[in-house]
């Protein structure tokens, strides 16, 4: 039996080194904008409180979900050092929030990003012409904005700065599945009332292995040479469902999900579309140079050498 | 050498060994389909199907594989793989001297079959290589590819499936090596087609 004394201290020293080894993540409290903290204080949670001052009483309330901001998701958003107020009405500091606020129109990406050399690489103006191509926009008009994917809150460039695939894959898979797998959200777009992904998807072989390692962009949407990803997304007809689109040597999956890695490492380590090896292994697409050669040069050998053999056979018989 | 007709090809060995020949010369075709496929390529069978069949055939010479296990323990068709290891080196150096220089000399060749010895040392070593080296490792691999959802997602830092298939395609392309050595072998009796004809009928003349 470990005496309690002794057990406390492995415990502490098991908790530091742990804390050592996985440290909190940290959230420079610095990078929150002090007004913020009026808005988050109702909004970053489910209830909020306020006075009612003609009762004299202290009203707890539910907060309407949508209007639920997840703080530590928008602190860590690409917007997550802006005020609030930057993209709403100044107006709304006061409480209760003037009725008229509720019609306020929202800004979309370009009407801060279009035209600012700054965020040219970013090709936010072909974004917005690919978007009215997309099949989205051109179904739903009125309803579809960049904000209906990308929340304004939460939303965080993944795939440019060379995150981990994987994360790459289902940060933006959630973004589709935020509508396609949620009757209700979708119900809000579309007539249409089912929504079976799985169902739909029932042809593709290996279908977990496929949802977790391509987005769904990779095949429902038409690549786009100068941007890195592409937002024209096809009516289902035009989805991608010959296989080799991407299980070729010229897969479609290096003009999409490792077009930015691809773009920074071209062919290393011998293999054709080495990229794709650090995360997945797509068959057909990933073919090792020298392996090639090599098994060319041996087949080459061995048919030879059962050419001479033939011979010999042929002249000493 | 003998003269005399030896019964050495019982049917299931006959059986299993045709059957593994259809289906290996399937998954080679439709391996190297899918190797090499291409959205216009048009002399290799399509992506699709090359899974289809590849998948199917994969699963039926496991199945062949384990009967030729089971047979091998409970017959004694399994002695004949069999190897002493004492004075192995020599006998396959006597042999390989004979395939590269005394078969144009007409010699007699140095192990001729018998009803105790099936195979020369050259061959005995090849196809055990081939039956408990090279097919066990295609086989696992190839079940691993089969349920990608088993294989650890990441091996020293790569993706465990590139392990994985790299295993596959290298035995893959090693065992088709064999088969071709092996068919360029069967050839070396006289006549030609006897060895062939023997698979069939079960009798070694």
């Amino acid at each position: 039996m470990i005496r309690p004394k002794i057990k406390h201290l492995i415990q502490f020293i098991s908790f530091f080194f742990l804390l050592t080894v996985f440290p909190i993540p940290k959230v420079n409290a610095d990078s929150v904008p002090d007004q913020n903290y009026s808005c988050l204080k109702c909004h970053g949670h489910h209830t909020y409180k306020y006075q009612n001052s003609d009762l004299g009483i202290e009203i707890k309330e539910a907060m309407c979900t949508k209007r639920v901001i997840d703080t530590l998701a928008f602190i860590q958003s690409n917007h997550g050092k802006f005020k609030c107020t930057d993209c709403h009405d100044p107006e709304y500091n006061t409480f209760p929030h003037p009725g008229n606020l509720r019609m306020e129109l929202m800004y979309v990406c370009t009407d801060c990003h279009g035209g600012d050399p700054e965020y040219a690489k970013f090709h936010f103006e072909d974004i917005e012409a690919a978007f009215y191509e997309s099949m989205h926009y051109q179904r739903a008009p009125d309803a579809f904005t960049c904000w209906s994917c990308h929340n304004p809150h939460s939303y965080k460039t993944h795939a440019r700065f060379g995150a981990d695939i994987s994360k790459t894959v289902l940060y933006d898979n959630n973004i589709c599945l935020s509508c396609h797998a949620h009757v209700s959200k979708y119900e809000l777009l579309t007539e249409r009332d089912s929504i079976n992904i799985l169902k739909t998807h029932s042809w593709l072989p290996n279908q977990e292995l496929h949802f977790r390692n391509v987005r769904c962009i990779e095949c429902h949407t038409q690549p786009n040479d100068s941007l890195l990803i592409s937002h024209v997304v096809m009516p289902r007809a035009n989805a991608v469902r010959n296989c080799t689109s991407c299980h070729s040597k010229d897969s479609r999956l290096m003009a999409s999900l490792y077009k930015y890695q691809s773009l920074e490492s071209r062919k290393e380590r011998g293999f054709l579309n080495a990229v794709i090896l650090n995360n997945s292994y797509v068959i057909g697409a990933n073919r090792n140079q020298y392996l090639n050669k090599l098994s060319l040069i041996l087949f080459g050998l061995l048919l030879l050498g059962i050419a001479i053999h033939t011979l010999f056979r042929i002249f000493k018989h | 050498m003998t003269t005399e007709k030896l019964y050495l090809y019982p049917l299931w060995v006959r059986l299993w060994h045709w059957l593994n020949a259809i289906f290996f010369l399937t998954l080679l075709v439709t391996g190297i389909s899918m190797q090499y496929s291409s959205p216009n390529s048009s002399f290799l069978i399509s992506f699709e199907k090359s899974v289809q069949l590849h998948n199917i055939c994969g699963i039926l010479i496991s199945i062949n594989y384990l009967l030729f296990i089971i047979g091998n323990i409970f017959t004694t068709n399994g002695k004949f793989y069999k190897i002493q290891l004492k004075g192995l080196f020599n006998r396959l150096t006597k042999q390989i001297q004979f395939y590269l220089f005394g078969m144009f000399q007409h010699q007699n060749p140095p192990f001729p079959v018998s009803e105790k010895s099936k195979f020369n040392p050259l061959q005995k070593v090849s196809y055990v290589a081939a039956m408990y080296i090279g097919f066990p490792i295609i086989i696992i691999s190839g079940w691993a590819m089969l349920f990608p959802e088993l294989v650890p997602a990441v091996v020293l830092n790569t993706s465990g499936l590139l392990f994985t298939a790299l295993f596959h395609v290298i035995f893959g392309f090693i065992l088709s090596v064999f088969l071709i050595i092996h068919l360029y072998v069967c050839t070396f009796a006289s006549p030609i087609v006897s060895n062939f004809k023997s698979m069939i009928t079960g009798w070694h003349y």
